[in-house]
């Protein structure tokens, strides 16, 4: 089919076009919406999400599931925020390296459970969702970590910025994307990645140390997440062991799955994860300006999710039509 | 008869009997339980009371009893995470409907035709559409529940005192809703175990293509399935309704992941072809035992949500290790 | 139901009186959710009035503030046995069966920091940390100080069910309605931040895009106050709109010493910890009397009085924090 047909035919551009019509939709009734600084709202509400569904991209195309990811936040997030408490005079920087690593760990256990035992990993990130978020309660002893705690130049970086006026957390997470898309599909890891999703059995007959893969794909998911929970800190001062995290993974679900990703592996990209993620920050920014309740939000959401993929199944090519139901 | 030299699997010596009743994964649940009260009564003096115990699984027997049906559909190769939220939103519409007038059995009518739709929903999506039930559910169940709080709003209905209080009739000095627990159990541990229909559930759990060529209707089963499951959380949510004496949006929140917890540590196979109710009915007992036993020691939060996480890793860890083990 | 319960409680007490060595009371505070800060200064308030006089004490929290979570928690703790269930309700109904049972067995149920409204009769009696009727008043009299009263102004609340906050909006909409003195001010919109910060955070920027002008913001919530401070920070408009409501000095002391927040308000909630402590005893121990118009007295607080419905107020006004007196507490 000609070039262009090819292009429309592909699922980021119908993202694309929901998102423009949504936008264009809501600057009818409220024309704030199409300004600068609504722009700079909706980024604000998405670089989370964003660096959260990487990880989940990744996962879900080797045909797995990280269900953990919202208590890894949370307990990286803890950490880092008790040794800003409890040790102040360390660099504050020093918090990143501590996040990811702490982040990747428990990633790597979720791995390590997968392999070792050959456990579905979507009961056992059921399980280390609780025993994670238990952990993050044990070590904060159930207090929060204050606003007077976190280090000022962290929770500065969600406002200043070095060009055009966006935060430094925004620019992170472009990065994050952008390294995502270079992994996938510019290094032999990506690829290998795509080709055990797309086929488990024939993978170990391609060449493809299953085992190690998978490994690094959770490790990868957990380190994402703990860098995601250093830059909640970062975005709203403090920390909770409650609340931290809480939930996150169904919001990631819910991008990664309009942006194309298939629960079945294989298939995906970071282009439609990045739009996926922008149109539900441009839903979740456009709601409380167009007066509707916050209840409503949560059924909004769901109804999105299932248009999605109802779009997807429509859309989508029957070639890649999958009847297996496995889940990852 | 052939003269073989090749081992073949008639050869295998059958497993002895002891070995085919013990060595299963109710087993560990049942193990698993005794430990479970042993370590309680340790923990606390205020644990071994059966009338304490009783009161306490009443608290989650309406969960329990839409654990089992679910066992069932995980069986045949699908997975519901909807079930909370369809209680939520059919007792949410049961309690509306006798607000404003409309008599109690017909509201009690039009609550289950609400579980009903919703359980059609789901097939719908899932059968008719072949659309992955994982995320189709995953996004009815934020649907639901968005629905829930958008009629109910944020307030609790109240239901007149003719109603409330099911948990406090007694039937031979055990609370009501623990008999239509075990009385659910019982019978649909016999369908699923004697009956045809449960022998087929099993086939199309293990092999849905197989199955097919023997003549299975599989959609037609899952379908079934899936309205079974609508119906029957609509009907716990309307006991829950009974027990609180008033209902809200958020009624059982994070319900679906201890529905699924339930089956795990009963033994149930997450890809389907395994699992028993009577491996479900122990692991609902089994929970009930050990939270109300952490609870009346006064331990925090913290450390039953780590303790829950473990005993889900170490259950799905066991099972595997005896379906291997079994495995022919 | 309270006659008949100040009766057992008298009887009790004759009993006890009479009867064999005075053991300690027991009493376990039932907190909304663990995670709280607000709770622990409340928490720390019953631990060190118990150290002082004859009390066990345990706190203890559900994961999650939801309406039943709590349901659990009561009955483990009426399986325990305890004298005293002091209850901060995470709903004002869904408790009832429960706290039924615990009466039927003679515990002795307060609602503390807020009451369950419309089913009060299942409660012994409420430890409220102020006034209400008055909170309302006196938040738009703050807001008001702060914007040299007039211009349009906001509320940014927790859920659209909040009794409590629902009560003081209420008291905010009749001063403002009725008092001259805020004649030249306009309550332009309520919004609903649901107590998340996510959510709170949305709501303000829709505030601040749909009504340019605003020039005041009253939060009565500590969530809420704290994420409009941060996006008024973060747009470093502090100059243009005044954010004040209830906070905690811990979560708001930056906010007040950069100079976004210019005052807020709130109460102490150790000292109703500490209240209900020794109300609890003493009611436990027959010094004092839960009776309408009755008083007691407290060590540090003075003479307290029971008001209508069994209702207790810590303090009689809210105190406000700003720059002069933001590093005096700890909490």
């Amino acid at each position: 089919m000609s070039f262009l047909r090819s292009i429309f035919m592909r699922r980021e551009t119908g993202i694309l076009v929901m998102i423009v019509l949504f936008c264009i939709a809501v600057g009818f009734v409220k024309p704030q919406f199409l300004t600068g600084q609504s722009l700079r709202i909706i980024l604000l509400l998405t670089p989370l999400i964003m660096i959260g569904a990487m990880a989940q991209m990744l996962v879900l195309v080797a045909r797995h599931v990280d269900l953990s990811i919202g208590s890894i936040l949370g307990f990286s997030a803890m950490v880092v925020g008790l040794m800003y408490r409890d040790f102040p005079e360390i660099h504050w920087l020093v918090g990143f390296p501590v996040a990811i690593l702490t982040g990747a760990a428990l990633g790597l256990g979720n791995g390590l459970l997968v392999t070792v035992f050959r456990l579905p990993s979507i009961i056992v990130t059921l399980g280390t969702l609780s025993l994670y978020r238990g952990m993050t309660f044990i070590i904060s002893d159930a207090r929060q970590i204050n606003r007077s705690n976190i280090p000022t130049e962290l929770k500065v970086m969600s406002r200043t910025s070095p060009i055009f006026d966006i935060p430094w957390i925004i620019l992170i997470a472009f990065a994050v994307a952008l390294m995502t898309y270079v992994v996938a599909r510019h290094t032999r890891l990506g690829r290998q990645i795509y080709a055990l999703g797309s086929n488990p059995v024939a993978a170990p007959l391609r060449g493809i140390d299953v085992t190690k893969v998978t490994l690094i794909v959770f490790a990868l998911s957990g380190a994402l997440s703990g860098l995601a929970g250093i830059l909640y800190a970062s975005r709203w001062g403090f920390v909770n062991p409650s609340n931290t995290g809480a939930g996150f993974e169904f919001q990631v679900i819910a991008a990664v799955v309009i942006g194309g990703v298939s629960i079945n592996g294989g298939v995906g990209t970071v282009l439609g994860t990045v739009l996926g993620v922008l149109l539900l920050g441009c839903v979740a920014a456009a709601l409380p300006l167009l007066g509707i309740a916050g209840s409503t939000q949560n059924a909004i959401y769901g109804a999105v999710i299932l248009i999605a993929l109802i779009i997807d199944r429509s859309v989508r090519q029957r070639g890649v039509a999958d009847n297996s139901k496995d889940i990852a | 008869m052939t003269d073989t030299k090749t081992p073949t699997r008639e050869m295998a010596p059958a497993r002895p009997a002891w070995h085919v009743i013990l060595v299963r994964p109710e087993t560990m649940t049942l193990v698993l339980l005794i430990a479970g009260v042993i370590g309680a009564s340790i923990l606390s003096p205020f644990f071994l009371d059966v009338n304490y115990i009783l009161r306490s699984f009443t608290l989650t027997a309406e969960m329990s009893i839409v654990a089992l049906v679910l066992t069932m559909v995980v069986i045949s190769g699908e997975i519901d995470l909807s079930p909370a939220a369809n209680m939520a939103l059919s007792a949410c519409t049961f309690a509306l409907m006798q607000d404003v007038g409309v008599p109690l059995p017909l509201a009690v009518l039009i609550g289950l035709g609400a579980g009903l739709a919703m359980g059609a929903l789901n097939a719908f999506m899932s059968i008719r559409m072949q659309l992955p039930s994982i995320i189709v559910t995953i996004g009815t169940l934020i649907l639901y529940r968005g629905l829930a709080q958008i009629i109910a709003g944020d307030r609790s209905i109240r239901l007149p005192d003719s109603f409330i209080g099911i948990n406090a009739i007694m039937v031979f000095g055990v609370p009501l809703p623990v008999v239509i627990f075990v009385i659910v159990a019982l019978v649909l541990g016999l369908v699923l175990g004697t009956t045809v229909v449960g022998r087929k559930i099993y086939q199309i759990g293990t092999n849905q293509a197989a199955a097919h060529h023997a003549g299975i209707d599989a959609n037609r089963i899952k379908i079934g399935l899936f309205l079974l499951l609508g119906v029957v959380s609509a009907a716990a949510g309307i006991m829950a309704a009974s027990r609180l004496g008033s209902v809200r949006y958020d009624l059982v929140a994070g319900g679906e992941l201890q529905m699924v917890l339930m089956a795990m540590l009963g033994g149930t196979y997450i890809f389907g072809g395994r699992g028993t109710i009577l491996g479900t009915f122990l692991a609902a007992w089994l929970l009930v035992i050990v939270s109300t036993g952490m609870t009346v020691a006064n331990l925090m939060p913290a450390i039953q949500l780590t303790v829950l996480g473990i005993l889900l890793i170490v259950a799905i860890i066991a099972t595997n290790f005896i379906y291997a083990r079994t495995q022919r | 139901m309270l006659n008949k319960t100040f009766t057992a409680v008298t009887i009790a007490m004759a009993i006890t009186a009479g009867g064999a060595v005075a053991e300690d009371i027991d009493i376990v505070f039932v907190g909304k959710n663990t995670g709280n800060p607000y709770f622990d200064s409340l928490t720390q308030g019953f631990v060190e009035a118990c150290d002082s006089i004859a009390c066990n004490f345990e706190f203890v929290a559900p994961a999650t503030a939801d309406a039943t979570s709590q349901i659990p928690f009561l009955e483990a703790q009426i399986q325990r046995g305890v004298d005293v269930i002091a209850i901060s309700p995470n709903s004002p109904d869904a408790l009832n069966q429960v706290f039924q049972s615990a009466s039927d067995k003679g515990i002795i149920i307060l609602t503390v920091n807020g009451d369950i409204t419309g089913n009060e009769q299942y409660r012994d009696a409420t430890i409220l940390p102020t006034d209400f009727t008055k909170v309302g008043a006196d938040q738009i009299e703050m807001v008001g100080s702060l914007i040299g009263y007039e211009g349009e102004i906001a509320i940014l609340s927790a859920t659209t069910e909040a009794p409590d906050q629902n009560f003081w909006i209420e008291g905010m909409n009749a001063t403002i309605e009725s008092d001259p003195k805020y004649a030249n001010m306009t309550l332009v919109a309520t919004v609903y931040g649901d107590d998340q910060p996510e959510k709170s955070t949305t709501e303000m920027e829709a505030l601040l895009s749909n009504f340019p002008d605003l020039k005041g913001l009253i939060a009565p919530t500590t969530v809420g106050i704290a994420a409009a401070a941060q996006v008024v920070q973060s747009r470093g408009i502090a100059d243009e709109v005044a954010v004040t409501g209830l906070g905690l000095p811990s979560e708001m002391r930056e906010f007040v010493k950069d100079g976004t927040v210019g005052g807020f308000q709130l109460w102490s909630p150790y000292n109703e910890g500490w209240l209900a402590a020794h109300f609890a005893v003493g009611l436990k121990n027959g010094s004092m009397v839960n009776e309408v118009g009755g008083t007691f007295e407290v060590p540090n607080l003075g003479t307290i009085t029971i008001n209508e419905g069994n209702s207790i107020n810590t303090q009689s006004a809210l105190t406000t924090f700003n720059a002069e007196n933001i590093d005096d507490f700890d909490f």
